[in-house]
């Protein structure tokens, strides 16, 4: 599927992308997880060509990202940007059917398309002619993942999802998504914060820290053979609340 | 006659849908934008028309230096200037001697010249004739002896150095009491006493009105500034016969008749038609059928002519600027060239601008026109530019990651989400233009800056409202328009933005 090969990116000098090579086996979901800064939504901007590296090289299905393919490129893949990016001045119903209606679908597929995604996202269809900004912040969060699978991709870049969710909407919502992306067989590029999330979604979990990729496995590789003594820092640091009586974040 | 673009040939189809077809053969007459310019154009209009000619009067323009380019250009036929005008203002840089060497300057250029009309229309000084009986003062030099007069002259003659220092030096005048003031005031002081001798023009309806005696300017201090009518030569053949008749009035408008002439259309109100018409049938024995306009078809017509001077241009500009802004999103460097060209546009004073276009495009709406959409152009491109600007990053960038081309994106995304932006612009662009159109009467295009400019001149203000009001009403209308659009095409989902922001 994507295959990164000593892909470097600077902003103004600074690396943000330090010759990181990655491979994203198909049908799995992989997650990148860092700290804030680390790269991570560089890394998927770069994948779906919104920037371009400095050096190395992506490439898709065994063929070179370029400007000339992006855009069919891009119609394979669903992205869900961090701040959800929804465009506030077309219904829900719109955003989710945007790039459907461009492609001229005819309209009773794209209304049995949406009717699947509702039940699918657990979105209520009275909300379908509201505007983004009418919704609440979890119902947005549903809504640009519909948007991202309405042509039914093949690959989803998903870019914390889940952000700034309460914690009952959160976990609602991840066992939905875990529930779409198994029955779907999709390929999944999942970025977060949280090590409780990356190791439920997880197939392999892919630890960045400012730029590189400091260690690429499962779960259980991670607890048991932790690459160097940041790697069980950082699992170390997302405590649980039971762990700490009375304080604690996460 | 005229130099012809497919700009101008628009602007040339657009306005001649809206004038009245002339005949082939038809005779412009301008004029300045104070009475006795507009009153000897009206003269020259009804003597075309007693030589069977069809003649229209552009009246009111700007001022000689668009006569005169618009008489070189073709735009008019013939307007009424002064020697001393010509040879001190418009040609001063030839310095020129004498008018016969003014006559052969302006043969050079297909100009031609009549004799004087009779008035030589120059600074002069007053008095009030009381004094002048009493004191026995008929010449400035006769100044001399009267060391004790209060002097009262208005600002511009008390500083120029041609004016009061020069006169003072040249007469060796012993005056110690001499203040500036306002003309207006200077005549109310003479009718009190408070000054006994002021500067004035000698063709000033107020000498008459005031009954005020005027100083023989013994020694020749005071350049000739001899009435005369300039006209294209090649009248010859395109109208045989018309300047035989025009040579008529040469000689024939003395200064006493000028004076009253003007206080005809300044004092008793009556207009320049009608004074012109009284003035030709007593003197030269040439009636002329008159039609005045009613205040409701002039109404019309500068209400037909501001709509089309502001429509054209507004509709032009927005045409034009939103492609513009759009452009200055896309290419940085070009874009601030973009927005800095209009802004530098905005800083022309208006005057200069139209006087600058007049060699392409003549007078009346084209050159008006054209300014205004240049005028137009900066707060269209601007909001434009910021309203696309402005767009949060993150959603392009979710528009680009749909797969959405380029230009797709601008037409569903960009555009939509910058529209109350864009729209501001225009409304902003629109009220700006209202109110500048009226100075395209300065250049002969109409509009509701006739009235006003006449009202001005005639110091009448019902005439200024005539023009003022309308020119209000029709902004706040045209603003209401705007913003009733705002709630039809600025999408709803961003008017939901805009209430809880608030
Ligand atoms: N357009 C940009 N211009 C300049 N610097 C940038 C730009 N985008 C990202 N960076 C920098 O690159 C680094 C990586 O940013 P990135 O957004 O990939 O981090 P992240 O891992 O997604 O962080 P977070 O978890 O907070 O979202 C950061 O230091 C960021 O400041
Ligand atoms: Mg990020």
């Amino acid at each position: 599927m994507f295959q990164l090969q000593n892909i470097s990116k600077q902003f103004n000098g600074t690396p943000a992308i330090d010759s990181i090579d990655l491979s994203i086996t198909p049908g799995q979901t992989s997650v990148l997880i860092g700290p804030s800064g680390c790269g991570k939504s560089t890394l998927l901007r770069l994948m779906i060509g919104l920037i371009w590296q400095d050096a190395g090289q992506v490439l898709f299905d065994g063929e070179e990202v370029k400007q000339s393919k992006l855009l069919n490129l891009r119609k394979q893949i669903g992205y869900v940007i961090q701040e959800g990016g929804l465009f506030p001045h077309v219904t829900i119903r719109k955003n989710i059917t945007l790039m459907a209606d461009y492609l001229k679908w005819d309209s009773g597929k794209i209304k049995s398309r949406l009717l699947e995604l509702l039940d699918l996202a657990q979105f209520s269809d009275r909300r379908l002619d509201d505007f983004p900004l009418q919704i609440s912040g979890g119902q947005r969060q549903r809504v640009s993942l519909m948007r991202a699978l309405m042509l039914d991709p093949d690959v989803l870049l998903l870019d914390e999802p889940l952000g700034a969710l309460d914690p009952m909407v959160r976990s609602k919502l991840q066992s939905d998504l875990k529930q779409i992306f198994q029955s779907l067989g999709k390929t999944v590029i999942m970025v977060t914060h949280d090590m409780g999330e990356a190791a439920f979604f997880g197939d392999i979990i892919i630890l960045m820290r400012e730029g590189r990729v400091i260690q690429q496995g499962t779960m259980l590789d991670f607890i048991e053979s932790p690459g160097e003594p940041f790697v069980t820092d950082f699992i170390n640091a997302q405590r649980s609340p039971l762990d700490t009586i009375g304080g604690g974040s996460n | 006659m005229k130099k012809c673009s497919k700009f101008h040939l628009f602007f040339l189809l657009i306005t001649g849908l809206f004038s009245k077809a002339g005949g082939d053969q038809e005779i412009v007459i301008g004029s300045k934008k104070f009475t006795e310019s507009v009153i000897l154009g009206e003269i020259l209009t009804q003597v075309s028309q007693f030589a069977g000619f069809s003649a229209i009067h552009k009246q009111e323009l700007g001022g000689t230096q668009i006569l005169w380019n618009a008489l070189l250009a073709g735009e008019i036929d013939m307007y009424p200037d002064y020697t001393g005008t010509l040879m001190r203002e418009t040609l001063s840089e030839l310095r020129l001697k004498n008018e016969s060497e003014l006559r052969q300057v302006l043969l050079s250029q297909g100009i031609g010249m009549t004799e004087p009309l009779g008035f030589n229309n120059t600074y002069a000084m007053g008095i009030k004739k009381a004094t002048w009986q009493r004191l026995n003062i008929n010449k400035i030099s006769d100044l001399q002896n009267y060391p004790e007069l209060t002097f009262g002259f208005s600002n511009e003659f008390m500083n120029r150095s041609d004016g009061w220092p020069g006169l003072k030096k040249y007469y060796q005048l012993p005056q110690q009491k001499v203040r500036g003031l306002d003309h207006d005031l200077a005549y109310r002081g003479l009718e009190s006493g408070d000054i006994q001798l002021t500067d004035l023009y000698s063709t000033d309806a107020e000498i008459e009105y005031y009954d005020l005696k005027i100083l023989a300017d013994d020694r020749g201090y005071f350049p000739a500034y001899h009435s005369v009518i300039l006209y294209r030569n090649d009248l010859k053949s395109r109208a045989p016969g018309l300047l035989k008749i025009i040579k008529k009035i040469e000689g024939q408008i003395l200064a006493s008749a000028m004076i009253a002439l003007n206080a005809q259309v300044k004092i008793e109100q009556n207009t320049e038609k009608s004074t012109a018409g009284r003035f030709l049938s007593s003197t030269l024995n040439m009636n002329v059928a008159l039609v005045e306009q009613s205040m409701v078809s002039a109404l019309i017509k500068h209400t037909q002519e501001h709509l089309i001077l502001s429509g054209i241009s507004l509709s032009g500009a927005i045409v034009i600027s939103i492609p513009l802004g759009i452009l200055a999103v896309r290419r940085k460097r070009l874009g601030q060239f973009i927005l800095g060209i209009t802004g530098i546009i905005q800083t022309i004073p208006s005057l200069a601008l139209l006087v600058f276009m007049i060699p392409f495009l003549g007078i009346g709406a084209a050159p008006a026109i054209a300014a205004l959409f240049l005028y137009s152009l900066l707060p269209i491109v601007r909001n434009t530019y910021t309203g696309l600007h402005d767009i949060p990053l993150e959603i392009l960038e979710s528009a680009d990651a749909m797969g959405l081309p380029r230009n797709t994106r601008l037409r569903l995304i960009e555009i939509p989400l910058a529209s109350r932006s864009i729209l501001a612009g225009i409304k902003t662009s629109a009220v700006i233009n209202i109110g500048t159109a009226t100075l395209g009467a300065l250049i002969g295009a109409g509009g509701f800056g006739q009235p006003i400019l006449t009202g001005i001149r005639l110091d009448n203000i019902s005439l200024i409202l005539q023009g003022a009001i309308p020119a209000a009403v029709l902004a706040i209308f045209v603003q209401g328009i705007f913003e009733s659009l705002d709630k039809v095409i600025v999408p709803k989902g961003l008017q939901i933005k805009s209430e809880n922001s608030f």
